[in-house]
């Protein structure tokens, strides 16, 4: 090759390895706005009710997103890698009334965590066989299975409830670990952490996000694809299965229509968050943000004494606009560009 | 200009210098965060003229495309029509202004007829407010007669080959009835004949008196049908003038700003041990019967014409398919691949043709791109050390001299050779033994065509087996040591030193015998 090539080649200009500090990201970023709704619905919520600061009364508003959170964590994994699940809360339902039937037959609590958890792992890797070996679209596949796992529970229970949980069940939705933390709350907080090193730290992590943004590429620079995601279905599961026992315990009975509904609180937390409804990108600080602002607002409809339905079109509406903030958004700028 | 002596003029007055342009681009800047994409440039297009745009990836062509079709709109500058200064808020504005792209991936309806396709938001209407299909087919006749397609226009267009989509799709330009018409990179993925009449389009295009813009990076092409040409570099205009006046080198030297032989590495065959054999590799339908060796240090080339099933026999030798048979060895012991992870594993890594889709995880950084494949080196237990990653990705982008503003700049925001070479990067960081280069240089200017010669040469000089797929007469002649020509799914012929000409690979490629001639 020509030597001036070779001279361009010695006096090539270091490419820097950032761009932007990390200071500068966390400035432009969607936790960041989202920070600041948690801020303002915290204030909202003080002026609404002299209640409202009480540390009792906080506390008892995290119940209103803790097991709904944990199962989002997992959710947020699973639709950054491209994939979504909306059998969760049916998922529940079925662990649930596996778990009140076991206790008819006298099972005590180390039997019954083991139901929850199995029952959710092997309804997640029901999905996730479909999915994954099968090829199908989750988005189907997890609308039939959601009327799948929760049409069991409805043969099963009918209009009936199981009820008679053993008395030391009751820690995981009812117990206190210290002061005012609520042993659920730990849960979150512990989960949190662990979502967030899960999928901002390790390889797999990683791997998320690449088959997310491109699966055949991802293929191709050797990640097992399908692997990835038949994994991500059974934290899902599993997830939800933890979720069940926490809302079993808190609630002391079973009903078919235990977690109605769910699947939408949950993807709204997800999205809310920053998770992008098409895969790729999002992070779990921006999903544990987003179900402090949605569990505040519950709460705070609650001290305003909402109705149940006002809420309902209220996460609705709440879902369609985070959609289509970031696509509005786009056009303003767009509009501004011109 | 040879094109111009064909009865042309009589159409069209031969080209003078009080000509006034059609188009014509003032100062126009662009900029994108972090990127001065255009630096006050100007074009002018005239009537019944080709004007050859031409600069390497990233020197703003397609930029400058958008701009004109209203895609973009520019900071500063004007864009005048027949000297009137016209702005494009959007795309119809350009379109309504007579200004008319066609792109590689033009956008056509393949469960659509052509003339509905030729149509498609103009259809000529019945009184009642319905499409006149008769009338519609009858023009869009008349608009594929005036370019020489031999087309039905009631054919979906399915049905079609992409040169005939192609020609659809000027069809539909002209049924605007555009004064200025811009070609990006019509010839790239044609085959010999397909690009001969794209020609004899062009030739008619400017009989017709249409300011015709046409990019590309073929050199010989832009010297036959070019009249004037523009030159682009880092976002400038750095040269501008009648083909006539111009010659190659110059050409060249303008568009990457230093002189470029275009002569390939200097190579000294220098090779080791086997440490590939392919035995009767065979896929239902797409390949047979494929066996060769590769050794250490060589560069092995593939060539055929398109759809010989080169790219397929690839794709299953890095386990994205599966053979139906045939059996692969790696130094010398027998290996089974099912995934490309397992490819990955023994060595094998692949360099798809596809950059966009396959190669780049768009949406990623440009240290992720690299570390993905090695993330088992530079993690620990699992868990990511984003240091070692950059550190990974500084070494490998640097000795491919990679331009990006940061390593942590998503890659889909890079120009296609840079994206290649972050590829490229990315393989070399698992330290292979056999890298498979799928069309490695297409598409990409010559600049960066050029590092990535002279890096498989160094590759193959410290003993790296190359395999290289091309469709390129003179990077297959001027890199590999060795070429296998493949046709219809099966290996044709095989060369090696003098019997290696180009007039052999093409007789092998398209099945002509020796003894015939």
């Amino acid at each position: 090759m020509s030597s001036s090539l070779a001279d361009e080649k010695a006096a090539t200009r270091q490419v820097p390895d950032r761009l932007r500090n990390p200071l500068q990201r966390f400035l432009a970023s969607w936790e960041l706005l989202l920070l600041g709704v948690a801020v303002a619905v915290f204030v909202l919520n003080s002026f609404a009710s002299p209640y409202f600061l009480d540390p009792w009364n906080l506390s008892d508003a995290t119940f209103n997103f803790t097991e709904k959170a944990l199962i989002a964590f997992a959710m947020a994994l699973l639709i950054i890698s491209g994939e979504i699940d909306l059998s969760v809360a049916s998922i529940i339902a079925l662990a649930s009334t596996a778990m009140g039937f076991a206790v008819q037959l006298g099972a005590e609590t180390p039997l019954l965590i083991m139901i929850g958890l199995g029952v959710g792992l092997l309804c997640g890797a029901f999905n996730g066989a479909l999915v994954t070996g099968l090829g199908l679209p989750s988005i189907v596949v997890t609308i039939g299975t959601m009327s799948l796992f929760r049409g069991i529970s409805y043969i099963v229970l009918g209009d009936q409830a199981y009820t008679g949980y053993p008395s030391d069940f009751a820690f995981f939705g009812q117990g206190y670990v210290w002061w005012v933390i609520s042993f659920e709350f730990l849960l979150f907080a512990v989960m949190a952490i662990l979502f967030a090193i899960l999928l901002h730290k390790t390889n797999f992590g990683r791997a998320v996000y690449v088959v997310g943004n491109n699966p055949v590429g991802a293929l191709i620079s050797g990640i097992r694809v399908p692997r990835v995601k038949f994994a991500l279905f059974l934290l899902t599961g599993l997830m939800s299965g933890v979720a069940a026992i926490c809302l079993t315990s808190r609630l002391g009975a079973t009903r078919p229509s235990i977690a109605f509904g769910w699947e939408l609180e949950v993807v709204t937390m997800v999205v809310l968050g920053g998770v992008n409804i098409l895969g790729g990108s999002g992070t779990i600080p921006g999903v544990v943000i987003a179900a402090f602002v949605m569990g505040m607002v519950t709460f705070g409809f609650g001290l305003l004494n909402v109705p149940g339905i006002v809420m309902s079109i209220f996460i609705g509406l709440l879902l369609i606009g985070v959609i289509a903030l970031p696509r509005l958004a786009g056009r303003l700028l767009a509009a501004r560009r011109g | 200009m040879l094109a111009n002596t064909q009865g042309i003029e009589n159409v069209h007055p031969p080209v003078t210098q009080d000509q006034k342009p059609v188009l014509s681009l003032q100062g126009i800047s662009k900029s994108f965060p972090g990127v001065k994409a255009l630096s006050e440039v100007s074009l002018e297009l005239y009537p019944g003229e080709v004007t050859a745009l031409v600069g390497e990836n990233g020197a703003g062509k397609s930029t400058i495309v958008k701009v004109l079709t209203g895609i973009y709109q520019p900071e500063e500058g004007e864009i005048a029509i027949s000297g009137v200064p016209v702005t494009f808020p959007t795309a119809q504005d350009a379109g309504k202004a007579g200004v008319t792209a066609i792109h590689q991936e033009t956008v056509l309806f393949d469960e659509l007829s052509v003339a509905e396709n030729i149509f498609i938001g103009h259809a000529p209407k019945t009184r009642f407010g319905l499409i006149d299909k008769k009338e519609m087919r009858q023009r869009a006749r008349d608009l594929l007669d005036r370019i020489g397609a031999s087309i039905d226009p009631s054919v979906l267009l399915k049905e079609l080959g992409i040169a005939n989509k192609h020609l659809v799709a000027i069809a539909r330009a002209l049924s605007i009835d555009a004064r200025i018409v811009i070609m990006d990179e019509p010839t790239a993925s044609l085959s010999h004949k397909e690009i001969e009449e794209t020609y004899e389009l062009v030739e008619r295009l400017k009989a017709e008196g249409k300011a015709i813009l046409f990019i590309s990076h073929k050199f010989d092409e832009i010297f036959r049908i070019a009249d004037r040409y523009t030159v682009f570099r880092d976002g400038q205009m750095v040269g501008a003038g009648k083909i006539r006046d111009v010659s190659e080198p110059d050409l060249v030297r303008l568009m990457v700003g230093r002189s470029v032989d275009q002569v390939f590495p200097d190579r000294k065959p220098n090779r080791g041990p086997e440490v590939l054999r392919v035995v009767g590799y065979s896929h239902p339908t797409e390949f047979e019967d494929i066996g060769f060796s590769l050794r250490k240090g060589e560069i092995l080339g593939f060539y055929g014409l398109v759809g010989a099933g080169r790219s397929e026999f690839m794709q299953a030798l890095f386990g994205i398919t599966r053979p139906s048979k045939g059996a692969i060895r790696i130094d010398n012991e027998i290996a089974v691949i099912r995934s490309p992870s397992e490819a990955i594993r023994h060595g094998i890594v692949y360099v798809p043709e596809d950059r966009g889709k396959q190669g780049a995880i768009k949406g990623l950084p440009i240290f992720q791109n690299v570390s993905l494949p090695s993330l088992k080196n530079t993690s620990k237990n699992g868990f990511l050390r984003l240091a070692e990653e950059f550190r990974l990705t500084r070494d490998y982008t640097q000795r491919l001299d990679l331009r990006a503003a940061a390593l942590d700049q998503d890659i889909g925001e890079l120009s296609g050779g840079n994206q290649q070479k972050v590829i490229i990067a990315k393989w070399l960081a698992t330290q292979p033994r056999v890298i498979i280069l799928d069309e490695p240089t297409k598409g990409i200017d010559i600049g960066s065509k050029a590092a990535v010669h002279e890096f498989m040469a160094e590759l193959a000089a410290q003993g790296l087996a190359v395999v290289m797929v091309s469709s390129e007469i003179p990077e297959v002649l001027g890199m590999s040591d060795r070429v296998i020509v493949m046709r219809e799914g099966r290996i044709a012929a095989e060369f090696e030193g003098d019997d290696l000409t180009p007039e052999r690979l093409v007789r092998a490629a398209a099945g002509i015998s020796e003894v015939a001639q």
